[in-house]
């Protein structure tokens, strides 16, 4: 019982955690990109159609990717060569992808997709509880703790990440000492959009293997929310991820046994809980400011 | 600078709605719930305003608004209908109820249809279907092939319609099996892949080897199918993404309604009505009944027949959930108590949302 629990939460968080690691470089950088469920739903759509017209999941994966890096390369052209407000280019950015989404999708509509294959380890896979939970879930489940500890070593273990928190912390000052604020950012912008693609990717291929239009149905906004609320920090995105796809599952199996409690209290639970844990992990007051982008959503133009 | 603006748009707006009244003779507006593309209600619907326009070629011209959200945005959606020179605006949800009755009254003209609701005006008509009858029929396949004797019933809102379709299933089920047992998860959405699959998920963990949903998305027969287990489509045939486990779907047929409803507009005939209609008059078709042994899909055909010969399934003996009587014995529930539900009948286990 609590192995299929588990399962059914891996299935859940793995989508939010993808997208959030994404957008905490992003943040990170000093770039607020509203754009994540837009990304999000371009690289669910193009990874279906792709692994739809290839049968191949992988080639599906890496489209995906690529879309979801194309529209963040079109959100990184308007704020950051042409200095639109960021907040107003994201949210067009979403509203774009949904649309684009669509149309793209629309001979898709009904036709059954492909799943990643789950990988199976020899012998791993087959230890009671610990192989089904740990060692057979498809590779993008992997992928995403990867992504996560490869983010957190990069920030905070290497000159990269050193360069790239200062562009986010105090822009001016780094473009003094001679760093390309652009530059940084665009590429921390690139990676958001990548991940926000393979989060797509993973709900029309992993999570509901199929495409309809609007099916990542506003998990681009939690994944944004999740970042704020994990103070930038990527182990407590995992937190955060795993903790709102554990509540939302549990919500289900409470109703399914009859416990009685009102299902609009129940719906609003993943909420609530996600937002009261992450906040009373947040209460040191010194850490979350030191780890706040001190410059997210402000312009920088450079003076020749 | 802004009403310059504003007045221009407006402006060809007018035009455009102008031109496009010349070309037609009517102008028949559609406003979904949903996006065309889930592949269940507003799918459905969609397939209705496309056999409007295959039905009367040049002389209806339809649009629609997809996605609208219930609310403030419904109510803009269905005046810019309204401003551009449609004849007839079909919405299709049960929450743009408020803001049909709203626009219809400040446009005399335009003739509304409301799927779903109850409120009705000289130019507001009310038209449903009687999905319970098939809900009814999946209850009786549910009881015969569950091996565990339960159910999972996935449900969006607690709303009559979808109260009445969880009642139906029982009395269906009980009808074959008194002791079965219907699980009922509510998601609070109408339309979320995800969240559909992970309650399906959370049904199968707990013992349910048969589900059903009201939900619009193919997630939860998706599920079905990969837990080896079955179910049951919403709204549209799904038995591409379910081979092995899809029983049978409840189809909504809105086309000929559509079709009927335009045809007296344009000859001056329409009237505000209420409309609800079964699978007598083909409003609700049953999908082929598929991964079933031969006597389970006899008893299917058979009491679709007698749905389709005047038979309601809402007919008593019915005991509410606290053990007071519903109908008696041979009494039929009369259509307002069935539209208008808000109790469960006895044996489900899970307290009705309030």
């Amino acid at each position: 019982m609590f192995e299929a629990v588990l399962l059914t939460v891996i299935t859940a968080a793995t989508p939010l955690l993808i997208a959030a690691i994404g957008e905490l470089v992003v943040e990170r950088s000093g770039v607020l990109n509203l754009g994540v469920e837009g990304m999000m739903i371009m690289g669910a759509v193009v990874g279906f159609a792709v692994a739809n017209q290839t049968g191949s999941g992988s080639l599906g994966v890496v489209a995906a990717i690529g879309a979801g890096m194309a529209m963040s390369a079109l959100f990184a052209f308007l704020v950051l060569v042409m200095v639109t407000n960021q907040v107003a280019s994201g949210l067009a950015l979403t509203i774009l992808g949904l649309g684009l989404s669509g149309m793209i999708g629309e001979a898709f509509i009904g036709v059954p997709g492909l799943k990643l294959p789950e990988l199976h380890i020899p012998f791993l896979s087959d230890l009671p509880f610990i192989g089904p939970v740990v060692f057979q879930q498809d590779a993008l489940v992997y992928v995403a703790f990867a992504l996560v500890a490869g983010v957190s070593y990069m920030l905070f273990r290497t000159r990269m990440g050193l360069v790239l928190r200062s562009v986010g912390d105090n822009h001016a000052s780094a473009h003094a000492l001679g760093y390309s604020v652009i530059k940084v950012r665009f590429l921390a912008i690139l990676f958001g959009g990548a991940c926000a693609g393979l989060a797509g990717a993973y709900m029309s291929l992993a999570y509901t293997p199929q495409w309809v239009e609007n099916m990542t149905a506003g998990r681009g906004w939690i994944a944004l929310a999740l970042v704020v609320f994990a103070s930038w920090l990527p182990w407590r995105v995992v937190a955060g991820a795993y903790l709102f796809g554990a509540v939302t599952v549990l919500t289900f199996h409470a109703q399914a046994q009859g416990f009685g409690i009102p299902s609009q209290f129940l719906s609003s639970l993943p909420y609530l809980a996600t937002i009261v844990v992450l906040v009373l992990i947040s209460a040191n007051r010194r850490l979350t400011l030191v780890n706040t982008p001190a410059c997210l959503g402000k312009p920088f133009v450079p003076d020749r | 600078m802004k009403n310059v603006l504003k007045s221009a748009v407006a402006g060809l707006a007018l035009m455009a709605g102008a031109s496009a009244a010349n070309a037609a003779d009517l102008k028949a507006c559609f406003v979904y719930v949903g996006p065309v593309g889930d592949f269940g209600w507003s799918y459905q619907h969609d397939q209705g305003r496309l056999s409007v326009e295959e039905h009367f070629g040049d002389r209806v011209e339809t649009a629609y608004l997809e996605s609208v959200k219930e609310g403030p945005d419904a109510e803009r959606a269905i005046e810019r209908f309204a401003r551009d020179g449609c004849g007839i605006i079909f919405t299709t949800s049960f929450g743009f109820m408020n803001p049909t009755i709203k626009v219809a009254a400040k446009y005399p003209d335009v003739k509304f249809e409301h799927a779903t609701g109850y409120k009705t005006a000289e130019n507001v008509a009310t038209y449903n279907s009687k999905f319970h009858q098939g809900r009814y029929i999946i209850g009786q396949i549910a009881a015969k092939q569950s091996k565990t004797g339960v159910a999972g019933y996935i449900a969006s809102f607690p709303i009559p319609e979808v109260v009445s379709g969880i009642n139906a299933f029982m009395l269906g089920a009980q009808s074959v099996n008194p002791d079965f047992q219907v699980k009922v998860v509510w998601v609070n959405t109408w339309f979320d892949p995800g969240k559909e699959a992970d309650a399906a998920k959370a049904l199968i963990d707990q013992g349910a080897d048969v589900i059903s949903q009201h939900t619009d998305s193919t997630a939860p027969l998706q599920v079905a199918q990969e837990r080896g287990v079955h179910g049951f489509g919403q709204a549209s045939d799904m038995i591409a993404f379910a081979p092995d486990a899809q029983y049978t779907s409840i189809i909504d047929e809105w086309g000929p309604y559509y079709i009927h409803r335009v045809e007296e507009v344009l000859n001056g005939t329409w009237k505000s009505h209420s409309s609800w209609e079964g699978l007598a008059e083909g409003h609700v078709v049953m999908a082929p009944y598929t991964n079933l042994p031969e006597d389970v899909v006899a008893m299917a055909k058979a009491t679709e027949q007698k749905i389709i010969d005047g038979w309601e399934p809402f007919t008593g003996p019915i005991t509410k959930q606290d053990g007071t009587v519903a109908a008696e014995d041979g009494v039929r529930l009369d259509d307002g108590a069935i539209l208008g539900m808000n109790w469960y009948v006895k044996g489900i286990d899970d307290k009705l949302p309030q």
